[in-house]
C-alpha cells in the first residue's frame, strides 16, 4: 500500500488550507447578511449615537474583508478568537467548552447503543446469510435509521414521557438521569443499520479466510468460530469506521435533538447563535466542528481501504 | 429511466468495443430488468409514485386549500369531512400533507436534476478527462465542501442570505413587474434547493472522476480517440453511458437524505415558511404540547408519511446498488 503515507500527510497539510477557505467563507456569510448582533441586542428603541459607537468598538462598522484581516491578526498574534456578543464577560472557549463537554456525554452514550447493536445484529445477519433473517434484520434497523431525528425525538417524548411517565420530556440533568433515555435512542438508533451493514460485510469477508476453515476443521462449535475468531476480525475495522461516522451523524443529529429537547449543548448552542448573529461564537464552532470532521472522514477512508484495498483514496463520503 | 434512453445508452455502449461480458442486451436494461425482479425493489418504487403523484397533483387531489381555515372547527379529530382531522387553525390535515409533498416533490426533483445530476455529471468528466488545472479547481473545492457538516452549514447559510436573497428576488420581480415568486413561495424553493446543490454535487463527482480515470485508458476509448473520434463524442457517446449507472445509484441513495434535509430546514425554521406547508413545518406544528397530548394524529400523520418515503428510497437505493454492482452483495 505505497502512497498512503503521502496521502495522510498531504491530506493533513490542506487541513490548515480547509481551515482558512471556511473561515473566511462563514466569515462573510454570516457578516453580509443583513442586521447585526449589536442591533439585535440594542432592540427597536435605540439611541443611533450609542448605537454607531458601540458598533465601531467592535470594528463591525468597517469593510468585511478589514474585519477578517482584523479577525486573522489577533488570532496568529495573542491566540484571540474574539468577543462573544451575548456573554461579553466571558471568553469564547470558556462558554462553548462545558457545551461541547456535555454534547460529548450526551454522543458517547449514543454511540455506545449503535455499537453494542449493530455489531452483534451484522454479524448474526452475516452468518444467517441467504435467510429470510439476514434482509428482514437489516431493514428493520434502516426503517429506524430512515425516520428523521426530527420525527423520533417527539414520537418518544409521546411514548414515554406524556403517555407514561417513565422520563421527564426534556431538559438535561446529569448523564446518569432518566433525560438521557430519549436523546441517546434518537441520536444512536439510526446509526445501527450502518455499522450492523459494516459488520455484515467484515463478517462475511472474514467466514471465508482460511484461519475460520482451519477453526471449524479443528472441531469447534459454530458458536465458537464466530465469536473467537470471525468477530474479533470483523469487529476492529468496523470499530473505527463507526468513530468516525457516528462523529458525522451525531454533530447534525445533536443540532436538532438538542434544540428540541432543551439541552444545553453545542448543537443548541450552534442554533441559537446562529439566530443571534454571535459572529465569532459561530466561526469558532463551524471552524471546530469542520477539523472534526475532516479528521473523522480521514479516519473513515483509511479504515475502508484496509477493508477493500480497490476503495480509491480520492473516495469518501460518497453521495 | 424510460425506455428508450435505455436504448440509447445501449446503442451507446454497443456502438464501442465492449468487453464480450456486455455483448447481446445493454447493461442498462439488464439491470432494470434484474431490478423489477426484486419484490421490495417494487414496492418501494410504487410508494415513491404514490408520493410523488400525490405531491404533483396535489391541487386537484386535495379536498381544501392548504391554507383554508375553518376556526370552528379547530383541532377535530378525524371525521367523514376531514379524513384526518383539522390542525390548530382548523385545516384540513389531508390536504396540507398533499401540499407539502408537493414542496417536498419540488425541492427534491429540482436538487437531484441540479446538484446530483447536472453538476456531478458535468465536473466529474471536466475533471476526469481533463485532469491538470480544472482537475486540481474542482477535486479541491469539493474537498472543501465535503470537509463542511453540511447541516449546520445550511441553517448557517439559509438564516443569513435568505432576506438578502428575498431581496434580490424582490428586484428581479420589479423588472419584470411580475410578482409570483414570493407570494408563491418558489423563492424559499430556489434557496433551498440552491443550497442543497451546492452541498451534494461532492460525493457524484468523485464517483464519475474515479470511473473516467479508469475509463479513459481503456482499449475503447482509446479505439475511438484512434478512429479520430472528437472529445466531445468521446465523452457523450463513450464515457457517460459508462458512468450513468453509477450516476443512478448516487442519485436514487441520495433522495431520502435531500428530502430530509428541506424537512429539518423547515423545521429549524430557515426552510419553506409559513403558510406554505412543508412536512418540517406540519411536524413542528404536530410536536406542540398541546397537539402531542391529545391530538398525536397532527405528527404521526406527516411522520408516517416522511418516514415511508425515507425508508423506501434508502431500501430501493439498496436494491439497485446489488443490481449494478452485484459483487458488492
Amino acid at each position: 500500500m505505497d502512497g498512503l503515507a503521502g496521502y495522510v500527510v498531504r491530506r493533513l497539510l490542506f487541513l490548515p488550507v480547509v481551515l482558512l477557505v471556511v473561515s473566511f467563507g462563514t466569515f462573510f456569510i454570516t457578516r453580509w447578511g443583513p442586521g447585526d448582533p449589536i442591533s439585535i441586542y440594542s432592540g427597536q428603541y435605540r439611541d443611533p449615537e450609542a448605537f454607531a459607537r458601540v458598533r465601531h468598538t467592535y470594528g463591525l462598522d468597517k469593510p468585511i474583508i478589514v474585519q477578517y484581516g482584523i479577525w486573522l491578526k489577533d488570532i496568529a498574534l495573542h491566540g484571540d478568537f474574539g468577543v462573544s456578543f451575548r456573554y461579553r464577560d466571558r471568553t469564547i472557549p470558556e462558554i462553548i467548552g462545558p457545551k461541547i463537554w456535555v454534547s460529548v456525554r450526551l454522543g458517547a452514550y449514543a454511540f455506545i447503543l449503535t455499537f453494542l447493536l449493530g455489531i452483534p445484529i451484522g454479524i448474526y445477519a452475516a452468518v444467517k446469510q441467504g435467510t429470510w433473517l439476514d434482509p428482514f434484520l437489516i431493514s428493520v434497523f434502516l426503517f429506524f435509521q430512515s425516520i428523521p431525528v426530527l420525527v423520533t425525538v417527539p414520537v418518544l417524548v409521546i411514548l414515554l414521557a406524556v403517555k407514561v411517565h417513565w422520563v421527564p420530556p426534556g431538559g438535561f440533568d446529569g448523564i446518569f438521569s432518566r433525560s438521557m433515555i430519549i436523546p441517546t435512542l434518537a441520536l444512536g438508533l439510526p446509526g445501527v443499520a450502518g455499522v450492523a451493514r459494516l459488520a455484515r460485510a467484515t463478517t462475511l469477508g472474514a467466514l471465508h479466510e482460511d484461519f475460520v476453515r482451519t477453526a471449524r476443521a479443528k472441531g469447534l462449535d459454530e458458536f465458537t468460530v464466530i465469536t473467537r475468531h470471525v468477530a474479533r476480525n470483523a469487529v476492529a475495522p468496523v470499530m473505527t469506521t463507526v468513530i468516525g461516522l457516528s462523529l458525522v451523524g451525531l454533530i447534525e443529529g445533536a443540532l436538532i435533538t438538542e434544540t428540541l429537547l432543551g439541552i444545553p449543548g453545542i448543537g443548541e448552542y450552534t442554533f441559537q447563535s446562529v439566530n443571534a448573529k454571535d459572529y465569532n461564537v459561530i466561526l469558532v464552532i463551524v471552524l471546530l466542528i469542520t477539523f472534526a470532521f475532516v479528521l473523522a472522514n480521514l479516519l473513515v477512508d483509511l479504515v475502508l481501504v484496509a477493508i477493500d484495498p480497490r476503495a480509491r483514496l480520492a473516495g469518501g463520503g460518497g453521495p | 429511466m424510460t425506455a428508450s434512453s435505455a436504448d440509447e445508452q445501449g446503442r451507446g455502449a454497443g456502438a464501442a468495443f465492449v468487453a464480450p461480458a456486455h455483448a447481446g442486451s445493454s447493461p442498462f436494461a439488464r439491470a432494470a430488468r434484474r431490478l423489477l425482479r426484486k419484490k421490495i425493489a417494487v414496492i418501494c418504487m410504487i410508494a415513491i409514485a404514490v408520493f410523488y403523484v400525490g405531491g404533483a397533483f396535489a391541487p386537484l387531489l386535495a379536498p381544501y386549500g392548504y391554507n383554508h381555515q375553518n376556526l370552528d372547527l379547530a383541532f377535530h379529530g378525524p371525521s367523514l369531512r376531514h379524513l384526518f382531522g383539522t390542525d390548530a387553525l382548523g385545516r384540513d390535515t389531508l390536504s396540507r400533507n398533499l401540499f407539502a409533498a408537493r414542496t417536498t416533490v419540488i425541492v427534491t426533483l429540482a436538487t437531484l436534476a441540479t446538484g446530483f445530476v447536472a453538476l456531478p455529471v458535468s465536473l466529474g468528466l471536466l475533471a476526469g478527462y481533463r485532469g491538470g488545472f480544472a482537475d486540481a479547481a474542482i477535486s479541491r473545492s469539493g474537498e472543501i465542501l465535503a470537509s463542511l457538516p453540511a447541516l449546520p452549514m445550511l441553517v448557517l447559510i439559509n438564516a443569513t442570505m435568505r432576506p438578502r436573497f428575498l431581496g434580490w428576488v424582490k428586484d428581479v420581480e420589479g423588472w419584470l413587474h411580475w410578482h409570483g415568486l414570493s407570494s408563491s413561495g418558489f423563492a424559499d424553493y430556489f434557496l433551498i434547493f440552491g443550497v442543497l446543490s451546492l452541498f451534494g454535487w461532492v460525493g457524484g463527482m468523485r464517483l464519475i472522476r474515479a470511473q473516467v480515470l479508469t475509463l479513459r485508458r481503456s482499449e475503447y476509448v482509446l479505439a475511438a480517440r484512434a478512429s479520430g473520434a472528437t472529445t466531445r463524442r468521446v465523452l457523450f457517446r463513450h464515457l457517460l453511458p459508462n458512468v450513468m449507472p453509477l450516476v443512478v445509484v448516487g442519485a436514487s441513495a441520495s433522495l431520502g437524505a435531500i428530502a430530509g434535509s428541506e424537512i429539518a430546514l423547515t423545521f429549524l425554521g430557515v426552510g419553506v415558511q409559513p403558510p406554505h406547508p412543508s412536512f418540517g413545518s406540519l411536524i413542528s406544528d404536530g410536536a406542540s404540547r398541546i397537539a402531542l397530548e391529545h391530538h398525536p394524529e397532527l405528527l404521526l400523520v406527516p411522520a408516517a408519511i416522511v418516514a415511508t418515503l425515507i425508508f423506501a428510497f434508502n431500501l430501493l437505493g439498496d436494491a439497485l446498488n446489488d443490481v449494478i454492482t452485484p459483487g458488492a452483495r
